[in-house]
């Protein structure tokens, strides 16, 4: 089982987009199959986290065959702690999809669901790819399914600006991995391999031309920074969430791009990473103060939530820019909590908006006396993207705070913690405009969660609870793998992150120290 | 010892269903219709096929004193030219205007053409002596130049036929007075012996000059930049299936004749042709690729697409070693299937009189028709290149070839190009995927018929095995390859 679970995780979701398509589009045939499809894969997910054994370095559930001898190209799959919740959040993130979309998507149900699908293949598949070749395969299949369901289903009802939307997420995302597939031919042609492992052995020997290394590493950066996004290359992000299906729209930013940083540009270059870290971590700083702004301002809902993104995905690139354990730590948990977040957040405001057919702040009020558990379940998503402690979002700002305090600087820790509280702000801004207040005379008609809606939610609200309450039921898999990024740094830096971390671990569980 | 008549086994087979196909034309009475003969004529196309294959068992060698060659790379181009053929075949019966109307006099005339082109075609692949090469190359255009005013009822029609066969016969012409040149310098008209004989020839203006007059020759069938200007409209006068044949088969041999003559006649000129090829192919992909992001007509639209299409392939040429033959072989087999696709789906869906031609005419297609619709965007993505398609891995061999090679910008220019291309392909892709206006053409496919239904997946299923599986096709594009270096020693 091992040995072809990383596979059958990839291929359910292609196997139940074959059967959508093969079956009759009548009455809720498409959905259900999606659903059940996505369920199982989702339980398929969940043996990589049961059988994973955490102490030990390197790949598990490692499949290696060769696909292609000339050039030399592996079907090779592996996760490892750094990948294993990620793969494990889309397994969730599907069924979550499937349900958000039950109401909202009622034409041209085989499209959707089997774009959808296609889809989950293709994240998964960027996850847990170690061959580069078909980590880029799956990276540039990612975008066709986002595209054209953006199109096709796009919100507004106004095929310009979906047309608009679709275009510029994948032109975005495209042309820049025009050089990064010209960085891995020139890694080809100078290592004769595409393999992971053999790369990175190869890069750390020092062996390759530094200068055109350093651009190839740019390039890697380039193209990921765009998937995140970072700041000054997010112009694809409102776009999409104010029109792609809410589905859609809640996997398309954030996971792929930080994983991708993480993976292929640190770990694969771990000194040139070092050498852009300062510009990352400006970046990151500027993109936090930025977007948090923005969305204090915005009167449009999904603006609002993609300027909070934009806010909440450059804590994560700052936490994999400073180089230390927590940092990193923090990054990569507050990855899966943003994937979470957003999706309990995304699913809500799609109700909002499909029964209001209205994304205005303004048009709404006192929403609570009308759907209660809307309410509810809406302000502690949004507590838990604040960041208030026993909910996830607090271990993971926390814990990329303490690894900026000790690691990087105390002004960019505190420019950044400014960032924390603007989120505060826009955030309970929200709910008081959507939510609170009286209900006034012409305010759009809306309606409460379904049944299945509200138990969505409501799992993703349980385990947002759980991540905050017990994360060293995440973090003790994810530190390993990242032990050994940051390793080689402390040793130059000797920064002090184990205390830090020490600190965290038990402030957030609330124990004394 | 091999009988010489073996080595020209699959021209012979086509020529003869090629008069059988005429001659049964003219005798057939006049109202009665000619769709079977297109199924003969496909008949006679996979027999061809089949006698290909079958001449990869004999040993490689030449017949007829020297003039033809056959060996893995004939073989390979021959059963790729076939297989071009038979669906563009496949698909005419069923897109050619209905029984009743005017143009159906010349049905049986226009199956016969595309053997006879056939013919002209595959013999391009395997001739190394450069008058067959010559009259080749001539049996092939001059059928395309036919077939391509077979619209005669529509202006465009005339047209298109008018430009393509001016502007091909200057082009031939300046093939033909190149080989004269190079007979001037060296005497001979036999690939091999010219490659041994042109270090010592006496004048090297005239090798120069020979080999500059026929690059313009082999460009202008590549549609190539500079030399593509007759593409967009030829293409846009042209029937849709006969695009689906033109923009690919010929290709396939002019490349066939490229790599004939830059590494079995001129591997002398190898520093001097390299850096041109360079410069062609960025040339090539850039003007192809900006002006086909302002075309709203689909066939124009795609015309252009195939000059920056043409320039990928160069960018093949400046590998080293036997890696360009190999990559330009799997390039044009891959560019093959997705480009008569996405044309057979076009004349099954916009129709033989192009109800729907511009981009937005395209709307709604996936809700009309989604089988069509759904593989139209399969194609589509196999043009972007995106993986799992043909698309990706013919670009990728390509670019990798050009990577070992040293031209590292060249790439980096060529993916930059596949990013703009993306744009102009994605909006027809995303204009399908739409849903249409109310007013618009919303009809579906009226019938499909059982060639078209074969054209598209023949074509369908060779973009996704060699997006998916591409070992045996490239392990054929490399002993195709080796046998070709074998042939011409290098």
């Amino acid at each position: 089982m091992d040995n072809v679970i990383l596979s059958l995780i990839l291929l359910v979701p292609l196997a139940g987009a074959a059967l959508v398509l093969l079956l009759p589009e009548r009455g809720k045939i498409p959905a259900w199959i999606a659903l059940l499809d996505s369920l199982f894969t989702f339980a398929c997910t969940l043996h990589l986290p049961a059988h994973f054994v955490s102490g030990r370095g390197g790949f598990q559930f490692e499949e290696n065959v060769l696909w292609l001898s000339h050039p030399r190209i592996s079907y090779h799959l592996g996760v490892d702690g750094l990948s294993l919740w990620l793969v494990v959040l889309v397994g969730l993130l599907a069924p979550v999809g499937v349900l958000a979309s039950w109401k909202s998507i009622q034409k041209n149900t085989k499209a959707f669901y089997s774009l959808f699908l296609l889809q989950q293949t293709a994240m998964v598949g960027v996850f847990v790819s170690l061959d580069l070749m078909l980590y880029y395969g799956f990276w540039e299949l990612s975008l066709i399914p986002i595209a054209i369901l953006t199109a096709m289903f796009g919100r507004n009802l106004s095929e310009a600006s979906a047309t608009k939307a679709a275009l510029r997420f994948f032109l975005y995302t495209f042309i820049p991995s025009a050089p990064l597939l010209v960085a891995l031919l020139w890694l080809y042609a100078h290592t004769g391999s595409f393999d992971y492992a053999a790369l990175q052995a190869a890069i750390a020997s020092g062996s390759l031309p530094g200068w055109q290394l350093g651009w190839v590493s740019v390039a890697f950066l380039l193209a990921f920074a765009v998937k995140v996004p970072v700041l000054g290359m997010h112009g694809w992000l409102a776009d999409t969430f104010s029109e792609a299906p809410v589905a859609i729209a809640m996997i398309a930013a954030g996971k792929l791009g930080l994983y991708s940083l993480i993976r292929f540009h640190v770990e694969l270059f771990p000194a040139l990473a070092r050498e852009a870290a300062p510009w990352m971590i400006g970046l990151a700083v500027a993109g936090i103060l930025y977007g948090a702004m923005l969305a204090l301002v915005q009167r449009d809902f999904w603006k609002l939530l993609s300027y909070a993104t934009l806010s909440s995905l450059s804590f994560c690139t700052l936490g994999i820019y400073g180089f230390t354990l927590s940092g990193m730590n923090g990054a990569l948990l507050q990855t899966v909590n943003e994937g979470l977040i957003g999706a309990a957040l995304f699913l809500m405001l799609g109700v909002l908006y499909d029964s209001a057919r209205s994304c205005q702040i303004a048009s709404f009020g006192g929403a609570a006396h009308r759907a209660p558990r809307l309410a509810a379940l809406f302000v502690i998503a949004s507590l838990a993207m604040i960041g208030l402690p026993l909910l996830n979002g607090f271990v993971g700002e926390f814990l990329v705070l303490s690894g900026t305090f000790t690691g990087v600087g105390k002004g960019w820790a505190t420019a950044a913690a400014l960032g924390v509280i603007l989120s505060a702000a826009y955030m309970l801004r929200l709910i008081q405009k959507i939510f609170l207040g009286e209900a006034e005379t012409n305010s759009p008609r809306i309606r409460d969660l379904s049944w299945q809606e509200t138990c969505t939610v409501g799992v993703l609200a349980m385990i947002m609870l759980a991540m905050g309450v017990m994360p060293t039921l995440w973090t003790s898999t994810m530190e390993p793998a990242l032990q050994g990024v940051t390793q080689r740094f402390l040793t130059v830096d000797q920064a002090p992150v184990s205390a830090a971390y020490g600190a965290v671990t038990s402030a957030s569980t609330g124990e004394p120290r | 010892m091999t009988p010489d008549i073996f080595r020209i086994f699959p021209e012979v087979v086509l020529t003869v269903v090629g008069v059988l196909v005429m001659v049964a034309d003219a005798s057939m009475a006049p109202k009665s219709s000619r769709r079977p003969l297109g199924w003969v004529a496909a008949v006679g196309v996979m027999a061809a096929l089949a006698a290909s294959l079958w001449q990869s068992t004999l040993p490689a060698g030449t017949a007829f004193f020297g003039t033809v060659q056959t060996d893995a790379f004939s073989t390979f181009f021959h059963v790729l030219i076939c297989g071009i053929v038979l669906v563009a075949i496949l698909l005419s019966i069923d897109t050619l205007p209905p029984d009743k109307s005017p143009a159906q006099h010349h049905v049986g005339e226009y199956f016969a053409l595309m053997v006879f082109g056939a013919v002209g075609m595959c013999l391009l692949t395997s001739a190394v002596e450069l008058l067959v090469v010559f009259i080749a190359l001539e049996i092939s255009s001059i059928s395309t130049y036919v077939l391509a005013g077979y619209r005669k009822q529509t202006g465009k029609g005339p047209e298109a036929a008018m430009k393509y066969f001016l502007l091909g016969s200057f082009a031939t012409a300046f093939l033909l007075y190149g080989i004269a040149m190079v007979f001037g310098a060296t005497g001979t008209t036999e690939v091999r012996e010219i490659a041994t004989l042109l270090p010592a020839a006496r004048s090297h203006v005239f090798v120069l000059l020979a080999f500059g007059l026929m690059m313009v020759g082999v460009l202008f069938k590549v549609s190539a930049a500079p030399f593509h200007v007759w593409t967009p409209d030829v293409y846009e006068g042209a029937p849709t299936p006969v695009v689906a044949l033109m923009s690919t088969a010929p290709k396939v041999a002019a490349f066939a004749l490229l790599i004939r003559l830059l590494y079995g006649v001129f591997p002398l000129l190898h520093p001097l042709w390299m850096p041109l090829m360079w410069v062609v192919a960025a040339v090539s992909m850039t003007v192809g690729n900006l002006a086909a992001l302002r075309q709203h007509n689909v066939k124009r639209m795609l015309a252009y697409s195939s000059i920056a299409h043409a320039g990928y392939l160069l960018a093949a040429f400046t590998g080293s070693g036997t890696e360009p033959i190999a990559a330009v072989g799997f390039y044009t087999a891959a560019y093959a299937a997705m480009n008569v696709g996405i044309f057979a789906l076009l004349s099954a869906v916009g129709g033989y009189d192009e109800r729907r031609s511009t981009v937005t005419d395209y709307r709604g297609v996936l809700y009309s028709s989604p089988l069509a619709g759904g593989l139209m965007l399969l194609f589509l993505i196999s043009l972007i290149g995106i993986p799992f398609t043909g698309g990706f891995f013919a670009k990728f061999y390509s670019f990798t070839t050009a990577m070992q090679g040293g031209a590292g910008w060249l790439v980096l220019i060529g993916l930059l190009n596949s990013g703009i291309a993306a744009a102009y392909y994605l909006r027809l892709a995303l204009s399908i995927a739409q849903p249409a206006a109310s007013s618009a053409k919303a009809e579906g496919l009226s019938s499909v018929g059982v060639g078209v239904t074969l054209a598209v997946g023949i074509a369908a299923l060779a973009t996704l095995v060699l997006g998916i599986l591409p070992g045996h096709v490239l392990d054929a594009a490399h002993s195709a390859a080796q046998s070709f270096a074998a042939v011409h020693g290098f």
